[in-house]
């Protein structure tokens, strides 16, 4: 069964949410082997890039907190990079909100589990969330990500360079592939060319992540007219 | 300090939009923006990783790649044969150039 088959289903369980998100999972558990890599180039020692992972859980943030302690940065210019970057989680927080039972501080504890993939899987086309598409997802993801971290930091240095094996082009590919599944409509593909031109008109003026926090306003192009 | 910083503002970032929105039903036409938003979102991603360098855009080793693996995915769906092939172009082309 395809993925995109899967989560029309609305009686979707914990399980199918594993399933989806295992080639996910698989991509990213190679993604964060070259993170355990990078990491310790940067400096981080083993026990720290793997905490990193398990704490933070966040792919693109974590590489661009590491690149700048890697070019000499402080703390607290890592930190604030990692804030931009992971910034796209607040329109992806807001789009989920309504799909979450329970009071404030359980959609909030709900909220967490939310990475691109899973976000993306449990997306359905009226605008709503599978939940238990995105936690099984999550879970999946959560444990090939620490797990690839693992096999980076430890035995990354019998690896050789992450850049040699081509291991940067993973992260690009991996959000590509989840892209055209979420292109099903003549509306999608103008709204995800106009968002791509949007991030890279600001590449050369705005700091990374905030490209991508604006592309995010290519989705107003929804208020006009029929919303399907 | 590193790694706390960065879970601390990453749990404070993904709690922000549930709670602010929840628990009531919103028009349609919020729907229809919700429902674009990964598109927009995932594109910019991909553009931003693939056609960039830091503050300079640049077409490297890995947008020939990336531009593979996409190829793959389109007509394979195959997610793991995608970013496999976008690594394999990626260490050729770097390695013949």
């Amino acid at each position: 069964m395809s993925v995109g088959a899967q989560r029309d289903q609305h009686t979707s369980t914990f399980a199918d949410g594993v399933r989806a998100g295992i080639p996910f999972a698989v991509a990213g558990g190679l993604l964060s082997i070259s993170f355990g890599v990078v990491a310790q180039d940067a400096g981080l020692s083993a026990v720290a890039a793997i905490v990193m992972s398990a704490v933070v859980f966040a792919g693109s943030a974590q590489f661009a907190a590491v690149a700048i302690i890697a070019q000499g940065g402080t703390v607290g210019a890592a930190v604030a990079a990692a804030a931009l970057v992971n910034s796209r989680f607040l329109p992806m927080g807001v789009a989920l909100g309504p799909s979450l039972p329970g009071g404030a501080a359980a959609r909030a504890a709900q909220g967490q589990t939310v990475v691109d993939a899973s976000w993306a899987l449990a997306s359905r086309d009226d605008g709503s969330f599978d939940r238990m598409i995105l936690f099984g997802s999550s879970a999946i993801q959560y444990v090939a990500w620490t797990g690839g971290t693992v096999v980076g930091a430890i035995w990354g240095d019998k690896l050789g360079d992450p850049e040699t094996l081509g291991l940067d082009a993973i992260y690009p590919a991996f959000f590509l592939a989840l892209l055209l599944v979420e292109i099903k409509s003549r509306r999608a593909l103008g709204v995800a060319a106009l968002g791509a031109l949007i991030a890279l008109a600001l590449v050369p003026f705005a700091p990374p992540g905030v490209p991508v926090l604006v592309a995010s306003l290519a989705s107003l192009v929804g208020l006009h007219r029929s919303a399907r | 300090m590193l790694i706390g910083g960065c879970a601390l503002v990453t749990a404070a970032i993904k709690a922000i939009g549930p709670m602010a929105l929840g628990g009531r039903e919103l028009p349609d036409r919020f729907n229809g923006v919700i429902a674009l938003m990964a598109p927009a979102l995932l594109a910019a991603l991909v553009v931003t990783a693939a056609l960039a360098d830091g503050d300079r855009l640049a077409l490297g080793p890995d947008t020939a790649g990336v531009t593979a693996g996409g190829l793959v995915a389109w007509r394979t769906e195959s997610i793991i044969g995608c970013v496999i092939v976008a690594a394999v172009v990626t260490a050729l082309v770097r390695a013949i150039s």
